[in-house]
């Protein structure tokens, strides 16, 4: 409260972190930063901040206090909040009337600080990260109607708006989403709702070898089911879910089924005769426990308290079984989510040596990885994010488009980006 | 509408003509190089037949490496290209410059490779949206976004308009389905954006370049999801004594947690005009009428079809009619599907126009628009894409009365200035091109437009790609904005049409 009341009077430029709570000041910190050339920390609810470079920005700004729903329409599936308004917020409000963010934003919290923290919404547009759903209903930028933000010259700039369908101009939601705050700051976020589906249910199939699991997943993908989520958890983490109706503890392959209750108990049970599935090989979770498994899986909780490294990998389908195999080695731990193409995979030790091995053969594979979590001594001088030279070019050209000296985010994707 | 205002005409790359057609002809094969009048004819418009104007020259360029030694050699000599694919958008998005290089992309015209197993088809762009369907269909596969024109449309135009179609709100638009992209940069660089995994490394080109109107590179390469066809779909026919009813319906559906695979509502002028012109078996008393449709297992189409017959009774509806078959289901449909056809029995031209708004505010919206069907003395049917908020009013008038003309084009600029008004969008899914390009101001304010221009610039410094296209060159908000057909002649008169 008192540092808003110095906003009130006038912004303290010596003051080290930002904490604007109207867009008003937010414009006046980056035009005075602009002006002066100085390198931005743009900051949210600090639980993706430590994904990302290093990176040395003499200021903060800290969006944590310009928060708040602005519109929030349940027939128009929107809802257009402050950028810096938490996650739970917002799901707390649309479940009053049985929506959710159907890209299921992970939560990062229980792998960096062992507890939840969903972040706010504009960390998670700058992430782009998407949970289980994501091959079915797209990802962060699928949702992202429209925004607000601040350019790189203090310009207060929009695009999109409320509505589905919009194809005035270039789509901006796009190229900002997953640009890790280093294009625009965001103000305000208008993002697409859905329904929460009245039944979920999983079919968790014990196995414990990947390739086996990802026919399961490919042929599930491949059949009118239509499943909503798809994920291996091999036998080192099958003793990290402990539910009522789960009947083994070792390796599992899990299927989530949604929609009207008597359709969602027709599609397990035709799915489990399409996998040829025998009676004591499968078992069905209900909707409690078809909430805790996903939500331990969007949270990542199995890597919780974890020392390790943590890498995302992420390829096409038909790779996913020849990159865990050439990477995995006695040490290592993972999961597959996203129906088979989204590893998540923890390294004890991790070089630059190692690295570039991992680098080369996702990249080998027509995907690419994304460094997590990683150990302090190695981040200083380890690729965070992957670029081939020419996109590094556009990307030069299109960070220069939108922050032309730089200020925001220096250095956190790429350097000299 | 001749009137229209393209960028200056480069005199001297009028005058080098016969150097540029053999300088590219020694790039690519000769006969790929059009440069008599007589060839270059077939390509003076697209869809927006009101527009017309001859390219200087027209290639057809066979690789992708075509494609960057003529972009490079156009950037280093300062010559504007303009990219066109099977020339049906309704927005003139391939509208040719007369100083331009029109680059045909004709020659794309096949389906590289069909993958199964990651569920998605590699492609050229000049192949038709439907013939991505085709080719996987027998396998039980499908590609989602149907835009009405998909039997002649090219997924390369799709992905440079970000091509809709009737099922968008369950499905997405074609950026929601698409998965990678090869493309040439002005400069010749050539790279590819995306692939056969679901995202990305680094900034989201992929997003950027589609329904970027073919401003920030020319497409040369396509790949995108295909989708497990439903095992079943059905769809009921609901008449309504008012909009308001309709409109109510609408938000209820929603409400209520069902999402529809399409919704469609026609106001009383056009379900009479397409019950008589295709004998659909419509509630022709209706104030409006809707079609929903469901898609899925058994089961899951059932519970939803059953939900919607409670609300549409809860909301007054004067007739409900579900389908027995898929026979009966596409009759359904096709009446709404001849909506272009059967307004053009009742006026010599009509327009069509393509806003966004609200699902909430469409009674809002109708009432507007029949307040100023009387202000300027001209008829109107409405088509709306309930689903997702795509409004498609008819504005009938006969072209050769200048001040009919003149009033339609009036008429459609309101429409659309109240669409944004009432916070939706100027278009829903046929794209600016030129024929909404003085409109943009009423989106979007200079800053916006101005932060556009930039990027436009950081690829293609010297606006030689599709310039004219998108951002206004007036700098004023021009009244223009529509489809024009005369005589129910459009440039494909045999696509049916949004």
């Amino acid at each position: 409260m008192e540092e808003k009341q110095n906003f009130q009077t006038s912004l303290d430029f010596n003051q080290n972190i930002f904490k604007p709570s109207t867009r008003e000041e937010i414009v006046e910190i980056v035009k005075n930063c602009y002006k002066k050339s100085i390198p931005l920390e743009i900051s949210g609810l600090q639980s993706k901040n430590k994904i990302g470079r290093n990176f040395q920005a003499e200021k903060t700004l800290d969006l944590s206090n310009y928060k708040g729903i602005i519109d929030y329409k349940p027939e128009e599936l929107y809802i257009k909040v402050k950028a810096g308004t938490p996650i739970s917020e917002i799901e707390e409000e649309l479940k009053k009337n049985n929506q959710q963010l159907a890209f299921e934003p992970n939560d990062f919290g229980y792998l960096f600080s062992g507890e939840s923290n969903s972040g706010s919404i504009g960390g998670v547009v700058a992430c782009n990260f998407a949970g289980s759903r994501r091959f079915k209903v797209g990802s962060v930028r699928d949702h992202l109607l429209g925004f607000q933000g601040v350019n790189g010259k203090g310009e207060t700039i929009k695009s999109g708006g409320t509505v589905v369908k919009n194809v005035t101009g270039y789509d901006l939601c796009k190229i900002l989403s997953g640009s890790f705050g280093t294009l625009t700051v965001l103000t305000e976020i208008s993002i697409k709702v859905l329904p929460k589906p009245e039944t979920s249910k999983t079919l968790i199939i014990k196995n414990p070898h990947a390739k086996k699991a990802l026919d399961y997943l490919g042929q599930s993908l491949s059949s009118s089911t239509d499943p909503s989520g798809g994920v291996f958890y091999p036998d080192y983490f099958g003793k990290n879910f402990i539910l009522n109706d789960l009947t083994h503890d070792g390796g599992l392959t899990g299927i989530r089924i949604e929609g009207p209750t008597n359709s969602v108990d027709q599609r397990i049970d035709r799915l489990s005769k399409e996998l040829a599935l025998i009676v004591n090989e499968f078992s069905v979770l209900d909707n409690v426990q078809t909430e805790i498994f996903w939500n331990k899986t969007k949270n990542l909780e199995v890597f919780k308290n974890s020392k390790s490294n943590l890498i995302r990998i992420v390829v096409p389908i038909s790779e996913t079984l020849q990159v865990i195999q050439k990477l995995k080695k006695d040490d290592l731990n993972y999961f597959i989510d996203w129906g088979g193409s989204l590893i998540w995979m923890a390294f004890d030790h991790l070089n630059s040596k190692i690295l570039s091995e991992i680098k080369e053969i996702t990249k080998n594979h027509q995907g690419y990885y994304t460094l997590i979590k990683i150990e302090d001594d190695f981040k200083a001088s380890a690729d965070i994010f992957t670029i081939d030279p020419i996109k590094y070019k556009i990307s030069e050209k299109i960070k220069k488009s939108f922050d032309p000296k730089r200020i925001f985010n220096p250095g956190k994707m790429y350097t000299g980006i | 509408m001749s009137s229209l205002q393209m960028p200056k005409v480069d005199s001297s790359i009028l005058s080098k003509k016969d150097k540029i057609v053999s300088d590219i002809g020694r790039i690519i094969n000769p006969k790929n190089v059009l440069s008599h009048p007589d060839e270059l004819r077939p390509f003076e418009t697209d869809g927006l037949t009101a527009y017309r104007q001859m390219p200087l020259v027209v290639v057809m360029p066979e690789t992708v490496e075509e494609v960057s030694n003529i972009l490079k050699y156009c950037n280093d000599n300062k010559v504007k290209v303009v990219p066109r694919g099977a020339g049906t958008g309704l927005s003139g998005g391939s509208l040719p410059l007369e100083d331009c290089v029109l680059m045909a992309m004709g020659k794309f015209n096949k389906i590289l490779e069909i993958d199964y197993e990651n569920r998605c088809v590699v492609t050229q762009p000049c192949v038709t949206n439907l013939a991505i369907t085709h080719a996987v269909q027998d396998k039980g596969f499908y590609y989602a976004p149907d835009p009405s024109s998909q039997i002649a449309c090219s997924i390369g135009g799709n992905v440079a308009e970000n091509s809709g179609g009737v099922h968008s709100l369950k499905y997405g638009a074609t950026t929601n389905n698409l998965l990678g992209i090869e493309v040439v940069l002005m400069d010749g660089t050539i790279t590819k954006f995306g692939g056969k995994a679901m995202d990305s490394e680094g900034y989201d080109f992929l997003g950027l370049m589609t329904g970027s109107e073919g401003l920030l590179g020319v497409i040369t390469e396509v790949t995108v999801k295909i989708l497990k066809s439903p095992e079943i779909i059905k769809a009921a026919l609901i008449g309504f004594p008012t909009i308001e009813d309709a409109g109510n319906c609408v938000a209820e559906i929603i409400a209520e947690g069902c999402i529809p695979a399409g919704m469609e509502i026609m106001d009383k002028a056009l379900t009479k005009a397409t019950n008589d012109y295709s004998k659909a078996g419509y509630p022709t008393d209706a104030e409006a009428m809707m079609i929903v449709e469901f898609d899925g297992t058994e089961h899951e189409v059932e519970a939803y079809i059953e939900k919607v017959k409670k609300i549409a009774e809860k909301n007054n509806s004067s007739s409900l009619k579900v389908s027995k078959s898929n026979e009966e289901r596409l009759k359904f449909w096709a009446g709404r599907k001849a909506a272009f056809p059967a307004c053009g029995v009742l006026a010599p031209d009509y327009m069509c126009m393509d806003g966004s708004i609200p699902r909430g505010k469409l009674a809002e919206v109708l009432r507007e628009i029949t307040r100023l069907s009387k202000k300027y003395d001209l008829p109107v049917a409405n088509a709306f894409h309930a689903g997702d908020g795509n409004l498609h009013p008819l504005i009938m008038f006969d072209a050769n009365d200048k001040n009919s003309l003149k009033k339609c084009e009036d008429f459609g600029a309101d429409i659309l200035k109240y669409c944004v008004k009432v916070g939706g969008a100027l278009t829903g899914e046929h794209g600016v091109g030129i024929e909404k390009r003085e409109l943009m101001c009423e989106a979007f304010n200079d800053k916006d437009i101005q932060q556009q221009l930039t990027i436009k610039v950081a690829l293609d410094p010297n606006s030689l790609l599709n310039p004219g296209k998108v951002y206004p060159i007036l700098r004023k908000c021009a009244e223009e904005g529509r489809v024009h057909v005369h005589g129910g002649k459009t440039k494909f008169p045999d696509i049916p049409r949004f």
